[in-house]
């Protein structure tokens, strides 16, 4: 509630001065949402708890030998991490759609370019980066070997990025719909398939003894590449989703 | 002067009427080759003496993932020029080709599993063509779920051709990743008889079949786009008065 | 050159004959699903239309006479 009044409050503002620029636009966005966040700290937890719950099942499931363990440890960190991701982005705009900032922002001055990518850096910030802290701490339970954590992290922290960029374009289209949820992990999960299959492949070729630097380059590459492009798609689609 | 044949194309009245004439032509010439080069293939084509006669499934495998490949393409550039230029006849095509590619895409994978059987013992194997065309299997049921998800017929068309072009810029990005992830993991038992090495007699009707695909493919669109026009436009008078005029042909 | 002496070899191929037909087969059903489907579906929007074209005929027939 308090937080729906903060952003009347920007508006206001918005009105009283001369038209805020790109930079206080994306500021003010980014506080909102993160304030916003905040306010729900309850559903910024779900993703974490799914990320240790279904890495639980991993052992009960399969075996609780090390050895297995560790050689299953980077694919299955790096898909689990995944599907939590998917887990948390149908909320990326449903909240805005629904009480209308949404169109706030689409006929706001700044470029709406920059204002999903404030709520995409809030979205991996109250997701992928809780994510990624919690890796090493889930990589122990699966035993996963030394030198891998290190890469872990540093994978997990470009890949969860893009997989946020990436998504926003999927939770964009299917914002207007009543039943987004499955149908965003259905036209989302085949455009993950590059980034979950270098990611893992880092940690998979740190553990095995080689250099990861090549991975981690490209998973970078990923990660410039969805900045520049996947919110200006993002954008394109949430005009489609709201204007029709 | 020029342009006035794309201008034309926004009426889809217009290409309904003029591409009545193309289809009997098309499906003659596509139905032709296809026979052709199938009875080539079965019967007439030499038999490999690796694979033995598994490899005929090749002359419909390989059109097909053709296809489903460049049908994807088709689907993204037309639904691209729907977005850009308002274009209606765009949207349809790229409605028609979503659902003639997956059923490609479906096509090669199923032939590709049942060709691995007799040549590699198992239905499925992770190889890098065969995961890069499920996952664009994945790509197409995307588009149509999302196609078939929204209530609005325009908003339909604009948010799947969005998915397009998201796919077809991600498409060389998931093949490459898919085959450097299939070069770490190759083992060294499994391989591709690589298409370089194959014998001309046997070239030949894999030609006559790729062929005979593409102007398949252009009937299929064809026809599919067509219906599509009619259930869109079905209540203006030059469709209900179509109907009336009841049997006439295509 | 035919490759095959009778029928029953090509239906055989040395044993691959299952698979080879069976793929055949499969892309048979599905070429002639994409061509007969738009025209099932052309065909019952065509009923569709004169179905209502009747009705609305009888509507407005209906509206002229008296009320009682």
């Amino acid at each position: 509630m308090s937080g729906r009044a903060a952003g009347i409050d920007d508006s206001l503002q918005a009105q009283a001065t001369p038209v805020p620029g790109l930079w206080p636009g994306f500021w003010a966005t980014l506080r909102r949402d993160l304030l916003l966040a905040f306010r729900h700290r309850g559903e910024m937890a779900n993703p974490i708890l799914f990320f240790l719950m279904v890495i639980t099942m991993v052992p009960l499931g399969i075996s609780p030998e090390k050895a297995v363990l560790a050689m299953l440890a980077p694919g299955m960190l790096w898909v689990v991490a995944l599907l939590a991701t998917l887990l948390s982005l149908d909320g990326l705009f449903r909240s805005d759609f629904e009480d209308g900032t949404l169109e706030q922002l689409l006929i706001a001055p700044q470029p709406l370019y920059f204002q999903v990518l404030a709520k995409v850096l809030v979205h991996w910030l109250t997701s992928g980066l809780p994510l990624t802290l919690m890796a090493p701490l889930l990589g122990v339970m699966l035993s996963l070997p030394e030198g891998g954590y290190g890469v872990l992290v540093l994978s997990l922290l470009l890949g969860t990025a893009s997989l946020s960029l990436i998504g926003s374009i999927g939770a964009a289209l299917t914002v207007a719909l009543r039943k987004g949820g499955l149908l965003l992990s259905l036209i989302i999960l085949p455009l993950y398939v590059p980034v979950l299959i270098f990611g893992a492949s880092a940690v998979t070729s740190v553990v095995e003894g080689f250099p990861a630097s090549g991975q981690l380059a490209i998973l970078g590459a990923f990660l410039a590449t969805s900045i520049v492009l996947a919110p200006l798609a993002a954008a394109g689609a949430l005009r489609i989703s709201v204007n029709g | 002067m020029g342009w006035q044949w794309f201008h034309r194309l926004g009426s889809p009245r217009w290409f309904y009427e003029k591409s009545s004439a193309w289809i009997p032509w098309l499906a003659v010439l596509s139905i032709a080759l296809l026979l052709w080069g199938s009875v080539w293939g079965l019967a007439f084509a030499p038999t490999d003496f690796k694979q033995g006669n598994s490899y005929r499934i090749i002359y419909i495998h390989v059109p097909a993932a053709f296809l489903s490949l460049a049908g994807y393409y088709v689907m993204a550039i037309s639904g691209a020029i729907g977005l850009i230029w308002k274009m209606k006849l765009a949207d349809m095509v790229m409605k028609s080709a979503a659902v003639i590619g997956a059923v490609l895409t479906f096509v090669s994978l199923v032939t590709g599993a049942v060709w691995g059987k007799p040549t590699w013992g198992t239905w499925w194997v992770w190889d890098a063509r065969i995961t890069s065309m499920l996952v664009l299997f994945f790509l197409y049921l995307g588009v149509i779920a999302l196609q078939e998800a929204y209530q609005q017929q325009d908003t339909a068309n604009k948010a799947s051709a969005i998915l397009a072009l998201v796919g077809m810029v991600n498409i060389p990005i998931i093949y490459k990743s898919v085959d450097w992830w299939y070069t770490l993991h190759q083992p060294a038992t499994i391989k591709f008889t690589s298409e370089s090495t194959i014998h001309p007699s046997m070239l030949y009707p894999l030609l006559v079949m790729v062929i005979a695909f593409y102007l398949f493919y252009a009937l299929a669109l064809l026809l599919r786009t067509r219906s599509e026009i009619l259930y869109r436009e079905r209540k203006t008078r030059w469709v209900q008065e179509l109907a009336e005029a009841g049997k006439g042909s295509h | 050159m035919l490759q095959f002496e009778s029928l029953s070899e090509l239906w055989n191929m040395a044993g691959h004959g299952p698979y080879v037909w069976a793929c055949y087969l499969i892309t048979a059903i599905a070429i002639v699903y994409l061509l007969v489907s738009p025209l099932r579906r052309r065909r019952q929007l065509f009923e569709q239309l004169r179905r209502q074209a009747r009705i609305e005929a009888a509507g407005q027939s209906d509206a002229r006479r008296p009320d009682f």
